[in-house]
């Protein structure tokens, strides 16, 4: 993309505090696969968890960063991530959503493929000449595969940082959303495959936008935390202005504020205070403070969101300018018991999903936005400057999807190395 | 056994036919008053159509207090996503008495919900699964369970409506 053009996309003017967005990056086809390239080439992605194929010959099929992927446990128990793709001609290699076998057949020419993704059998292959080199022809595995305490991510950038060099920052609150149960987490089963007719960056904003939660959300607030008589002052009073949003570097984000009333507070309320308890003999009272006692909203660029209200992992990826791709799951404790289990799913789906208290009102209010960038060039631009002025912006303020924008903003320009995304004019001016 | 045999595939279909219409014509207080007050309202994950609510994380898993916490939002004008509310028209078919016991009736049916909304149309398919019961009104849900034969909810995106 011309620089220059990129450039102007954004209008990031910290010491006036102007913040401005301009709605062309919604709905430019352009800018598309720009970011198809730029953005989501050049990081790590999510693409599944490895409690999702425990055992050898388990696997999953899904799309990550537009690309048909195949995640399996190999017969020496290693998690893998192929392109699922035949190296012949291209057929889909798995059809299936998940399952478990100990080959891989593509159909079409009956070409088959270990677990490690070798060919092992390529039907009347006397008719090849000697220049068929069969170590070359097995599936083709994803450029990079790195786990982070289960979670698999998959790059497409094969001279991409480490994935721990990329959390950065991020790396420590992953660690707290993922430590709130006292034992590594997992996928449950039942997984959350929706879409929104709206641009993919208005769900960055919006999964971790504080101002939106009480007037978008009032029915879950107001109305359903109330009639299971819940206390919802936890919500609507003057606590919730406590809560910050920080730029943690590289695009990473994250919001937190004090743990509030939810149904699960009501429901499991003894459950969570023995685990709160037991967390604090296991790693002392700062960090089960830490951990327990907040709620956080994180967001890894480019497309990663944890929730720790409903303990979800979400991911999404644009087919079109006005349209993504979401896929969610609930990432929860292992070994606990069958009632917690359906406390927490109750707490889920009380308010996240396709039929959610929640998520309906924000798939509509982003479908809203994208109707409205039909203006687009006569209404240009997007306000995003909340907060710009103080020293700690607050998690209502809109520092956490600057310092995403401002990743974004370099990226799109082809711009390599660190990018400051926090709104300091000091660090501004010792960058350039 | 009396109370078994009064069970038939008309009497059900016709109980289906008006519910539908309830839900079509928004009349969501009376259609709240067609479910038992331990009744439960179902929508499995479309991964795992068969799954059981208490293990396995579904789209909807209505307690009786939860749905009608659930139709109050959808009356109160703050449910957005149902504000202007969407038109929805139901087809109801093949309906299947498969099992009678203990007062319980076990019927199972076709639907698709046609839904319209600003200009987009989204149409979800699938089978009721219920559990039905006697009461002195007529019939009643002791489970309603809407099991869509969808992949994904793509480009459909929300379930903001009764199913």
């Amino acid at each position: 993309m011309d620089m220059t053009k990129a450039q102007d996309l954004i209008i990031d003017d910290r010491a006036r505090g102007v913040f401005r967005v301009n709605r062309r990056v919604f709905t430019d086809p352009e800018i598309l696969e720009e970011e198809r390239r730029q953005v989501f080439d050049r990081s790590w992605l999510y693409a599944g968890h490895e409690s999702e194929i425990a055992k050898s010959g388990d696997f999953v099929t899904r799309k990550v960063g537009g690309r048909p992927i195949i995640l399996v446990r190999d017969g020496d128990g290693t998690a893998r991530a192929f392109l699922n793709t035949c190296p012949h001609r291209g057929n889909i290699v798995c059809r299936e959503p998940a399952g478990s076998t100990r080959l891989f057949r593509c159909f079409y020419h009956a070409w088959a493929f270990d677990l490690g993704g070798r060919l092992a059998a390529v039907p009347g292959d006397d008719a090849y000449t000697q220049a068929f080199d069969r170590d070359t022809l097995g599936l083709k595995p994803v450029p990079r595969l790195e786990i982070y305490r289960g979670m698999m991510f998959v790059s497409f950038d094969p001279a991409i940082e480490s994935l721990v060099s990329y959390l950065g920052n991020a790396r420590e609150y992953l660690d707290l959303m993922l430590e709130f149960g006292g034992e590594e987490v997992e996928i449950v089963h039942g997984s959350q495959a929706y879409s929104m007719k709206a641009n993919w960056k208005l769900l960055v904003e919006n999964s971790m936008d504080g101002y939106h939660a009480i007037p978008t959300h009032q029915r879950f607030f107001n109305q359903y935390l109330a009639d299971i008589g819940m206390d919802t002052t936890s919500w609507a009073g003057p606590i919730r202005i406590q809560g910050i949003g920080l730029a943690l570097g590289g695009g990473h984000a994250v919001i937190e504020n004090r743990a509030r009333a939810l149904p699960i507070t009501g429901t499991a309320k003894g459950e969570l205070d023995r685990i709160r308890a037991r967390l604090v003999e296991r790693v002392g009272p700062e960090r089960a403070h830490r951990i327990a006692d907040y709620s956080r909203n994180l967001f890894i660029f480019p497309n990663l969101i944890l929730i720790s209200s409903w303990h979800t992992i979400r991911t999404f990826y644009p087919l079109a300018p006005n349209y993504m791709e979401i896929d969610a799951w609930a990432n929860l404790p292992r070994g606990e018991s069958p009632e917690l289990r359906q406390r927490r799913f109750e707490n889920f789906i009380s308010f996240l999903g396709p039929a959610g208290f929640g998520t309906p009102d924000d798939v509509y209010a982003l479908e809203g936005c994208q109707r409205g960038f039909a203006a687009w060039r006569e209404l240009s631009w997007s306000d995003i400057s909340r907060g710009m002025g103080r020293e700690q912006p607050s998690s209502q303020d809109e520092l956490q999807m600057r310092a995403f924008w401002r990743r974004w903003h370099a990226l799109i320009q082809g711009l390599r190395g660190q990018t400051d995304c926090s709104d300091r004019l000091e660090q501004r001016a010792a960058a350039e | 056994m009396a109370e078994d045999a009064a069970f038939t595939v008309g009497e059900i279909e016709r109980f289906l036919v008006d519910e539908a219409a309830l839900l079509d014509e928004w009349r969501l207080e009376e259609w709240l008053t067609l479910l038992a007050p331990d009744a439960r309202y179902l929508v499995p994950p479309l991964d795992m159509p068969d799954a059981d609510h208490r293990d396995t994380l579904f789209l909807i898993a209505d307690d009786r207090r939860t749905l009608a916490s659930r139709v109050r939002q959808l009356l109160s004008g703050t449910t957005w996503a149902e504000n202007p509310r969407s038109r929805t028209r139901r087809l109801i078919t093949n309906v299947r008495l498969l099992a009678t016991d203990g007062g319980e009736a076990r019927a199972t049916a076709n639907f698709a919900v046609w839904r319209f909304q600003h200009e987009q149309t989204d149409v979800y398919v699938g089978q009721y699964r219920h559990v039905l019961a006697r009461s002195p009104a007529g019939l009643m849900f002791r489970e309603r369970r809407a099991v869509l034969d969808l992949e994904t909810l793509r480009p459909h995106g929300k379930l903001s409506f009764i199913l």
